[in-house]
Formats: structure tokens, sequence, C-alpha cells
């Protein structure tokens, strides 16, 4: 059985998507369904979570959960959709410890709230930085200063 | 707790916090950590990290493929081939493009003399943080012959971007075989020299040994990856598990370690640059003949002799170099065994010449997180030996 099926045989309503190795799952459910892949099917690494942009479309943030289990030699990704008003997803960090900094990363470079995490606080840029930098209508150059006036 | 290092009971109630960087020398870059002391002993351990951040990610996202290249040099400074490597696999599975033998093959060599130029600084430095100078002296020594090999096939001894989208970016070099198998013929008797400065060396085994030990459940859960997995007992390679670029061809052994602790992770290292060697070996004996660059007009800059020919060659290089190549849409997680751990390069195309997003995956990131519990509980002089056997890079982490 592949893992989308063995999650669907689990639970019916936690995979949306099949386009293996990347399963689009209900993001209510994502806590749920990673304890499930690490205590049931093994997947006892995870690798990295982030996240991508699809501005403007809408749900806008897709979070992407890469997993490993080193026992199948397999590798899957578990994908998110959030809607861009308040993004909030349940955090994995009590699943698995690794979780912590990369949540923190998706928060600090998206701006996307993880309920639940221990600490979430900025990780890569300072405590007072304004914005999310990866999101796609953050500028990627600054802006031009003029000293024309002083 | 039976291990003697750990002091369970604080041995009095005062508390002190230190902070240690980021300019501390033993940091090896811009990482800042926060420890609590309780006397000699380190309660807590939090790392502060972010001073070498450039937001390389989203500098990917305005540039055409093919010049994104030269940014992944800059991420894992110490194996600038591998990331190279990692960023032009993963685009050349979503472009769908066949890469000759003779470049394959190139890559691996290329990247094996990565991964023994990235363990000589790390034994070099390790080293040197615990007292051991000449150490220090012997690896840059012939981390320098390295350096005089990379800069031969590309011209730069440290940003070598020699990989691209498609093969390599120059043919190889006039007399490239001659100078490197002098260097791996004569590697080994040097790896004997650190060896027999260290290996055995009653201070340096009192120094590691027990030091920094971590359970492989504990580092598993926290994303360690890489040789500080190996040493904690688990035979896990990613060239043996998820073989790329032909290493399924070369024969080569995965060292592992049970102690899990600083020693452990420096007898992994230290046969790790043996089996490097090996591999080196074999790529020069068997080095298939043939072209360094793929089939493919499209993605691939055509030979200069062709432009000065051919007319359609000339065309090629002028939309290559103007507006960059399409790549289909779609995403791929590719995954290497960087000299640190998985490496992984996440892009995501949505059918245009700019990547849409790639996100970096940097086997530090993940070691780096599990240091306060290698550190907690111990001795602060230890928690330097922790650290420098986390073998972390700050533009790794950072990006």
């Amino acid at each position: 059985m592949t893992v989308a099926e063995e999650l669907r045989a689990w639970d019916a309503g936690a995979v949306l998507g099949d386009e293996a190795p990347a399963l689009a799952i209900a993001p209510e459910k994502v806590a749920g369904v990673c304890r499930h892949l690490k205590d049931r099917l093994r997947f006892v690494r995870l690798s990295a979570v982030t996240a991508v942009d699809r501005f403007p479309a809408e749900p806008r943030f897709e979070i992407v959960y890469l997993l490993h289990s080193i026992e199948r030699n397999e590798r899957i990704r578990l994908k998110c959709r959030l809607a861009g008003e308040s993004p909030e997803i349940d955090s994995v960090s009590g699943v698995w410890r690794s979780a912590n900094w990369y949540e923190r990363e998706v928060f600090d470079l998206f701006g996307v709230r993880f309920r639940n995490h221990p600490d979430l606080r900025r990780i890569l840029l300072p405590e007072d930085w304004e914005g999310h930098p990866l999101r796609k209508d953050y500028p990627a150059t600054g802006q031009k200063y003029s000293y024309a006036g002083e | 707790m039976s291990d003697p290092a750990i002091h369970s009971e604080p041995a009095s109630g005062r508390r002190m916090t230190l902070n240690m960087g980021p300019q501390h020398p033993s940091t090896h870059g811009v990482l800042r950590m926060v420890l609590e002391l309780d006397g000699e002993t380190v309660v807590t351990a939090n790392c502060d990290i972010g001073y070498l951040h450039t937001g390389i990610e989203k500098e990917f996202e305005q540039k055409f493929y093919q010049q994104a290249v030269t940014l992944t040099d800059r991420i894992d400074y110490l194996c600038p081939l591998t990331n190279n490597l990692c960023y032009c696999l993963a685009v050349e599975k979503l472009l769908g493009i066949e890469i000759p033998p003779a470049a394959q093959w190139m890559r691996v060599m290329l990247n094996e003399l990565t991964r023994i130029n990235s363990h000589l600084i790390w034994l070099g430095t390790h080293s040197l943080d615990l007292g051991a100078m000449t150490v220090f002296l012997y690896c840059f020594r012939e981390r320098e012959d390295v350096l005089r090999i990379f800069e031969m096939f590309s011209g730069q001894r440290m940003m070598t971007s020699y990989f691209r989208i498609g093969g390599l970016a120059l043919e190889p070099p006039r007399g490239w075989q001659q100078a490197v198998s002098q260097f791996i013929d004569a590697f080994p008797s040097r790896v004997d020299e650190y060896e027999d400065l260290l290996t055995k060396n009653p201070i340096w085994m009192r120094r590691t040994k027990g030091v920094g030990y971590a359970p492989l459940e504990d580092l598993l859960d926290y994303g360690v990856t890489g040789p500080m997995i190996r040493a904690a007992g688990l035979a896990w390679d990613i060239r043996k598990s998820e073989p790329y670029s032909s290493y399924e061809k070369f024969d080569f052994d995965v060292p592992t370690r049970t102690e899990s602790d600083v020693y452990a992770r420096y007898q992994v290292r230290v046969e790790e640059m043996r089996q490097s060697a090996r591999i080196v070996k074999q790529a020069l004996a068997g080095m298939p003949s043939g072209p360094f660059k793929a089939d493919a007009p499209k993605v691939v800059l055509p030979d200069r002799e062709k432009m000065k020919t051919q007319m359609e060659a000339l065309i090629y290089h002028f939309k290559l170099v103007t507006e960059g190549f399409r790549v289909p849409p779609g995403e791929v997680y590719q995954v290497v065994e960087s000299p640190r751990g998985e490496m992984g390069y996440y892009v995501v195309s949505d059918g245009t010449s700019k990547p849409y997003r790639v996100f970096i995956h940097g086997p530090s990131f993940g070691n780096l997180q599990a240091l306060p519990v290698l550190v907690q509980g111990r001795l602060v002089s230890d928690a330097i030996a922790a650290l420098g056997s986390t073998d972390f890079v700050l533009g790794d982490i950072d990006r």
C-alpha cells in the first residue's frame, strides 16, 4: 500500500489529493496525520518545514512538510493550503522536535502562525523587523533613497 | 545518568548568564550562544542565529536558473561544489535531461575532493579549539592542495560554480589527472599523520571521549544528519540509500561508531576522508571518455568554437544569456550527502525561466538545533568540544 492509501484507510478525510510523493492534507488534521505517520508508518524524520507563497491565488500559502523514512527509504511531502488572511496552522513540534526551528523560520519569513508552538519568535531576522521577506508581495530590492532635500 | 560528566545537582544556587559570540573564535562565524551557567556547568544553552542571513532564497527568485548556480556556492561555503551539484541535479530532474557519464564521474570526483576539503577544515579548526595547534597547520597544508586543484578546474579556489545545469562549466584542464593523482596518492599517508597526532593522544581522548553524548533517537528527532548520526550507530548515507550522479557505481564503505560522542564523530570523519580518497582513485582510474555537457542545446551554452561557425549555436547562446530557459512546471526535492549531512534543494517551477521558490535544507540547521542536548548538564569547556563536533557552517544555517 502506498502512504496515501494507508492514510486514507486510517482517516478518510485527511488526504485531499495524491500526487505522489506529494500529498495534500486537510490543514486542521495535519498534527494528527503527522503523529500517525511517525508512530505507525515509521516516518521518523522531519527533514524540514517550509512554505510556498502562491500570491495572488487563494488559498495563498502552501505549507510543505518534507518527511523521510530511513527504514522504508522513502520521502514524501505533505502540503496544506492556508488562506492569506491571518494564516494559522497547528504546530507539529510536539511530534518532531526538529519542527521547532523550521516553523519559526516559516513564521519569520512568511508570517504564518503555528498554534501550540513552544517558542514562536523570529529566528533569522531581528525581532523588530517589519514584514515577511519571502512573501511574493514583499519587494526584492530596496527603495531608492534621495538626498536631494538634505 | 551513569555518565560522571553529567552533574544533575546544581553546585550552588547562583546562576550566571554567559554570552558566547557572535564574535567568539570557537563559533567559527557569527553564532551567538546564551549559556546559563551554574558554576562550570551548563544549565541551558540557547542558540541565536541569523547574523549571516542574506535572503538568498529570495535572491533565487530574481535570477535565471543558470545564474542562480553562483548563489549556491555562497550557502555552504566550505563545500561549494556539493551545493552546485544538489541545485543542478534538482533543476536537471525538472528539465528531464540526461547527463553524460563523463560529467557524472567528474562530478563525483570533485564532490569527494570537496568532502576532503571540508573535513580538513573541520579537523583543523576543531582540534585548534581543543588546543592541538599542529593539526591545524597540517590540515591547511593539504587543504591548499585541494584548493589548487579547484582553481585549476574552475579558475576559482572557493566560489567554484563549476557544475552547471546540464554538465560542467568548462572542459577539464590539461594535466588534471596528474594533479589529482599526485594529491590523492599522498593523501592517505597525510591522514595517518593527523591520526598519529590525535587518535591515541591521551589529552585528545580525555577532551573528547564521552563528551557531547546524545542518544540516536534524540538526534533523529532533532533532524540531525550526516557523520553525527553515523557516529551514533546508524549506517545511513544518502550516497548509498538514494544514489545520485552514478554513486552506485563506486565502491566505498560507510563508517559508523556507536559511542555518539565527540571522539566517535572524529573517528567517523577521519575514516570518511579515507573513503573519499578511495572514491577519487576509482573515479580517476575509470573516468569515461565523452562529452562533459548534455546534448540539450536549449539549456546548455554552446561551445565557443561552434558559435563562430554555426548560426544556430549563436542564436541559442544569445537566447540563453538574455532570457534564460524555461523549466516545465513542477517541483522536486533533491537530496545529496554533503560533508555535514543531508543537503536538500526544494525547487518549485511555474514554467518560467526563473525559479518560483527555492528552499535550501542545510544540514547544519538540523545539527545545530540538537546542540542543547549535547551540552546541557555538562561542563562549559566540553561545550566547546561538542559545538565543534557538530561541524556547522553559518552560511548554511542562516542562508
